[in-house]
């Protein structure tokens, strides 16, 4: 028997930033990238949850942000390579749903135009 | 009798003007960024029908011919990207180069939109005194031969030496030190071409120096394939303590991957200092160096045998040479200092940049031709980077669609109005099934040998294999 928790979540549809709303259940132990991808959420991917790329990033709400097991490196080093990397980011594929994380909050990153390539913040020189 | 057919003619299109032709995109090149395009016009779209074009008998390009062969998880996207090529309104056309079997007039009659995602064929040169010495290599197309690239496949390097230098410090670089560092039972498992691994099993390599000619801060890697290089069993890297030394002050000020990254090289410093004899290989990330020269070696003068470095500093992000210089001493060097995109004759190209001049996809002064992926914004960034601005690309047509920008007749038939032609000039097109089949024997001849593929090489093989 698996425990029911509610999940949010918004996507900023490419650069409209009054992202779409949608209300999704996952159940407990489900993996956020293959639930989303239950519910047609756009969430890529790409690597398949092994750890080699950033398409399924996400920003996590920061009420919740704790609850999440602190992310090892090698999800770190991937997130280092993601557009649009804030505080609150991680990959939807190394989150777990717990009883805890009911009525979280993820949002997807805008596509955002004219992006740095790499991932990082433009420096001032 | 012309006047009846010109009747006839006009009968027919007043006919068919009543239903909504169907916009057909053609996608140039089947890599990442044109199945990614095509994917987000498919999604979005659901009367669209989009045909891609590959020159090769396989699709998929980069992630086939450039991830290295023992980052098969890179490679799993193939499975999303198979989803889009078996869509019914998908159609992937091997074997088929545009602007060689079918001219880019035709092309542009026979489709509502063209999209250029073919990438960036040729490499940087350094244009420097001795590059076409025996033993200076480009890095493409070193990995493009270890990755079974058909027009690679000849390259042959001579590897037999002990140290190596690479000039330039991208995930490339990288790639190409793991070919010398990394264990062979390690790589035997993978995709690379039997020939690579044959001759890479039999090289003496024992060193490998990626040389920079900026600073740590600027080093073109990601932290992933940097910390890989760490990690390699039985191997040592070094970093020179005074060339990051000035790091420590500056690392609480950047920005969080900047930050994480310059910590990993003060880490690899920090441990170069214990000098550990006893590893049997070594890697070395040097900065502030540009290569000079290329000076062939004593006793062949067209072996390269030294290069000769000046030693820079920098002001603005620039490296500026100190007027001094050194020497490395080595018979193998490869260029590794990025990728160049290739321009279509007739059509607007940014020779200075090497891509496609366009405003979010769309190309500059050119309805209907678009562009996306390394040729759209130049051959940087990860597959995250290609997917969004796959993305965006389709977002511009699907806005051009709506906007009736671009001309839907319904006399552009996609492939089915060209294939004809093809026949004319001998050429066979592939299609998907073939594709499959294709990939099936692959992975059977691999499996065989213990080895997750063995690729095809040899494109009269392939028809072979398909006549069967």
């Amino acid at each position: 028997m698996c425990l029911i928790t509610d999940e949010y979540f918004t996507y900023n549809q490419l650069i409209n930033k009054n992202g779409e709303e949608k209300k999704i259940r996952g159940k407990i132990g489900d993996n956020v990238l293959y639930l989303a991808h239950r519910h047609d959420i756009p969430l890529e991917g790409a690597c398949e949850a092994s750890l080699a790329c950033s398409t399924c990033h996400v920003y996590v709400d920061f009420d919740y942000l704790d609850l999440l097991p602190e992310p090892d490196e090698r999800e770190e080093d991937m997130l280092d390579m993601a557009p649009s990397l804030k505080e609150n980011s991680r990959l939807g594929c190394q989150i777990i749903l717990t009883k805890e994380m009911e009525g979280m909050k993820l949002t997807l990153p805008p596509i955002t135009r004219n992006f740095y390539v790499d991932g990082h913040v433009p420096q001032p020189h | 009798m012309i006047r009846l057919k010109r009747m006839a003619v006009g009968a027919i299109r007043s006919f068919s003007s009543k239903i909504t032709p169907i916009p057909r995109i053609a996608i140039i090149g089947s890599g990442p960024a044109g199945f990614y395009t095509a994917q987000h016009l498919l999604k979005s779209n659901s009367k669209l029908h989009v045909d891609i074009y590959e020159k090769l008998f396989a699709p998929y390009g980069l992630v086939r011919y450039g991830v290295a062969p023992d980052h098969p998880e890179v490679k799993n996207v193939i499975s999303t990207f198979s989803k889009t090529a078996i869509n019914d309104r998908c159609r992937w056309i091997g074997n088929v180069e545009i602007g060689r079997d079918i001219s880019i007039r035709d092309m542009r009659k026979a489709y509502s939109a063209l999209v250029f995602s073919y990438g960036c064929q040729i490499d940087k040169l350094l244009n420097i005194p001795g590059e076409n010495l025996k033993g200076v290599y480009s890095a493409r197309e070193f990995v493009e031969w270890y990755n079974g690239l058909p027009s690679a496949s000849t390259l042959n390097p001579n590897l037999d030496c002990e140290d190596v230098v690479i000039l330039g410090q991208g995930n490339v670089a990288i790639d190409v030190a793991r070919m010398f560092l990394s264990p062979l039972d390690e790589l035997r498992k993978t995709d690379i071409s039997e020939y690579a691994l044959d001759k890479i099993s039999k090289s003496r390599v024992k060193r490998v120096h990626l040389v920079g000619r900026r600073g740590p801060l600027q080093a073109a890697c990601t932290i992933a394939e940097l910390r890989e290089l760490t990690k390699l069993p039985n191997c040592f890297g070094i970093i020179t303590h005074q060339e990051v030394e000035f790091l420590r002050e500056k690392i609480k000020e950047l920005p969080r991957p900047k930050k994480r990254m310059m910590e990993l090289m003060l880490k690899i410093a920090d441990s170069s200092i214990d000098n550990k004899i006893d590893f049997q290989k070594q890697w070395s990330l040097s900065f502030f160096k540009s290569p000079l020269e290329f000076l062939p070696s004593e006793e062949n003068p067209d072996q390269l045998g030294k290069i000769r470095f000046s030693l820079n500093k920098l002001k603005d992000n620039i490296a500026y040479p100190t007027g001094e210089t050194v020497e490395l001493s080595t018979n193998l060097a490869f260029r590794s200092i990025g990728y160049r995109g290739v321009g279509i004759p007739g059509l607007p190209f940014d020779s200075e940049r090497g891509l496609i001049p366009n405003k979010n996809g769309s190309v500059i002064n050119e309805r209907g031709l678009y562009c996306s992926g390394w040729i759209k914004r130049g051959p940087t960034g990860v597959i995250a980077t290609t997917m969004n601005d796959g993305f965006e690309t389709a977002k511009t047509i699907l806005e051009d669609i709506n906007s009736s920008r671009i001309d839907i007749t319904s006399d552009q038939l996609g492939f089915d109005g060209l294939a004809n032609s093809l026949k004319d000039i001998k050429v066979k097109p592939l299609n998907y099934q073939d594709w499959s089949k294709i990939d099936m024997i692959e992975t059977q001849v691999g499996t065989a040998k213990g080895k997750s593929r063995e690729k095809f090489v040899d494109i009269q093989e392939v028809f072979k294999l398909l006549d069967h």
